[in-house]
């Protein structure tokens, strides 16, 4: 009699204290299969894209150039999606470029995002001097027309590849994020948790990092996802006007490229539509996840 | 008011020495410079050293700064070496173009997202909500160039409903109603296609404040009077919504101005954003320099003129 009432008890508490972070996103996207399947989707996608990429295709087979063959239809002697200008299998540089892209992209997301999140921490925590100062900045750069300096910083930089290249976004892209999580912290830091470890004696760094970062965590994760769509657009954008990756290393923007000579956009549509659509695929996919997380991350929007 | 105006203005001219700062120096890392391009096998090596002094190669770069800062102020921004004109009389051509691309989407913008937005926060989740919350998301998610090169290929090429490049069939003679209606069918399907992009934010903005609106003790009071829902929305609810909206404008445009070197490119559209293009291949770098620091100017304008129109729609923001 005394265990089952142990039991109920304990089923009590369990029932009625708030779910907490990834129970919340877990019900939203059970209640939200659009988004569910999204998620899934998009992480199989990149697995796939990985996978083959990395050790399926032979990248030095798909880059060689075979006149012979080109402008071959998709189908035709053993190209699945056709060839280019030069006779290099198109599905092979789809896979490889979706891989460029995609590890760019992270790479960005996650660089802007360290510098962004800590930075805004910092500011919010400390507020004043610091603050004001950072803010100056941060809203100087904002209101820059990045896209036309990001190429010429990439039309300056001498030796010019991927690292280089990841920089330079990165360089533009961590202000917004650090503005984000600069109003939020700003707000989180004036609680009475905070003072009270700081009563306790704990050092600054600690309770930046241990006390506030855990308690944005479920805005973070919107805002990184959000930035990972962003940043492969960014990318992608980038290298379709050319200024991006150079062409002997395929991004999905430079097979899109290829669609500004007008005679491939019309007539030779397995060049450029198939990156199209697995560049809306993606960004499609990633955004609505990022909203989804978002829903669960506002309480007055969930849908579970 | 003017207060706001004001020190918002001032707060202006430190950033705009800055951005000019910055681009001026950016300007002088680029490889080579606009004489590498002259040099042939048949040119006098001294010659072009020649041309670098007398275009004031070799002073110290504050002395050139203040030479170019002192000259853009009045509107002459040097010659342009691959155009071989001045600088400003370039620009000023393009920019013509880029600027009735950009007033004819922004016209759009206002005429698609405010029925829309409207729409779906009057009949909030039902299927019509539903389709333009879709329709917003999408054109939210998807790439800018993905969705002109689509545009281009479905109703440029494959329906052949538009004109896929230029603004304006060469036969036609200037000044006759056919030419303008010429110039025109050029721009609707550019228009169409970066309208469509811009929408997005106004239409989720409208959406929300008309569902918050719908619970608000105003429209309680406006019901109980015996006021009909419909003269509600049409007189109340709409009329609070939309001045808020009002402040999106100098976004929109700055934002637009920013995306123009995406349309240009795709639809060949002789613009500021093709302009710019072109001579970052051919390291024109007083038409780059010219360029962005007009870019710069008009996103700071931008955000001054969306500010501006806040602190008279919403008199709380007017902070002194």
């Amino acid at each position: 009699m005394a265990n089952k009432n142990k039991k109920t008890v304990e089923n009590f508490k369990s029932e009625s204290s708030p779910p907490t972070g990834i129970q919340v996103v877990l019900r939203e996207f059970k209640k939200d299969k659009l988004a569910m399947f999204s998620f899934l989707g998009i992480i199989a996608l990149m697995v796939a894209v990985f996978v083959i990429a990395s050790w399926i295709i032979d990248k030095e087979a798909v880059m060689k150039i075979n006149l012979i063959e080109r402008f071959t239809e998709p189908g035709v002697s053993g190209y699945i999606l056709g060839a280019d200008e030069a006779g290099r299998d198109m599905f092979g540089q789809l896979i490889i470029g979706a891989k460029n892209s995609l590890l760019i992209a992270i790479a960005i997301t996650i660089l802007a995002n360290v510098v962004g999140i800590t930075l805004g921490i910092i500011m919010g925590y400390y507020g004043g001097f610091i603050d004001n100062f950072f803010m100056r900045i941060i809203d100087f750069f904002i209101t820059l027309p990045t896209l036309m300096i990001i190429i010429v910083v990439v039309t300056i930089v001498p030796k010019y590849g991927i690292t280089e290249l990841i920089f330079i976004i990165a360089a533009f892209q961590w202000m917004s994020t650090a503005r984000l999580v600069r109003s939020k912290a700003l707000s989180e830091a004036r609680r009475d948790y905070i003072s009270a470890s700081k009563t306790m004696g704990t050092s600054d760094f600690a309770i930046m990092f241990k006390g506030l970062l855990p308690n944005l965590s479920s805005l973070l994760i919107v805002e990184v996802t959000l930035n990972f769509a962003g940043n492969v657009g960014i990318e992608t954008g980038l290298s379709f006007l050319g200024f991006g990756l150079p062409p002997s290393t395929p991004s999905l923007g430079t097979l899109i490229s290829y669609a500004m000579n007008p005679i491939i956009l019309s007539s030779k549509w397995w060049i450029w539509l198939p990156a199209s659509i697995l560049i809306l695929v993606l960004m499609l996919g990633i955004n609505y996840v990022g909203q989804a997380l978002r829903r669960s991350a506002d309480a007055k929007q969930r849908l579970g | 008011m003017w207060k706001t105006v004001i020190r918002r203005i001032l707060i202006m001219i430190p950033q705009l020495f800055i951005l000019s700062l910055l681009i001026f120096i950016l300007a002088k890392q680029m490889p080579g410079d606009p004489f590498t391009g002259l040099i042939t096998p048949e040119t006098d090596p001294n010659r072009i050293e020649e041309l670098r002094i007398k275009a004031g190669f070799y002073d110290p770069w504050y002395v050139q700064y203040y030479n170019w800062i002192t000259n853009a102020a009045q509107g002459d921004f040097g010659q342009s070496y691959t155009h071989e004109k001045p600088v400003a009389s370039i620009i000023g051509d393009r920019a013509e173009k880029t600027f009735a691309l950009a007033l004819f989407s922004v016209i759009l913008v206002y005429l698609i997202a405010i029925p829309l937005g409207v729409i779906a926060g009057r009949y909030h989740d039902t299927f019509v909500d539903k389709t333009i919350v879709l329709y917003s998301f999408i054109s939210f998610a998807i790439p800018a160039f993905v969705l002109y090169l689509i545009f281009v290929f479905v109703f440029g090429y494959r329906l052949m409903w538009f004109p896929t490049s230029g603004t304006v069939d060469v036969s036609l003679d200037p000044g006759t109603w056919e030419y303008y209606w010429n110039k025109f069918y050029h721009l609707l399907l550019p228009g169409i296609s970066y309208a469509i992009l811009g929408t997005t934010g106004i239409i989720q903005y409208l959406r929300t404040e008309i569902i918050d609106a719908k619970t608000m003790d105003y429209v309680k009071t406006a019901r109980s009077k015996g006021i009909p829902m419909k003269k509600v929305y049409s007189r109340h609810i709409f009329r609070n919504s939309l001045l808020p909206i009002a402040a999106f404008l100098g976004f929109t445009i700055t934002g637009l101005l920013g995306g123009s070197i995406f349309i240009e490119s795709v639809f060949a559209y002789p613009g500021m954003g093709k302009l710019f293009i072109d001579s970052i291949l051919s390291r024109d770098y007083s038409v780059i320099t010219a360029l962005v620091m007009l870019y710069g100017f008009l996103a700071l304008l931008g955000s001054l003129l969306s500010d501006i129109i806040l602190s008279i729609v919403d008199p709380r923001i007017r902070i002194d």
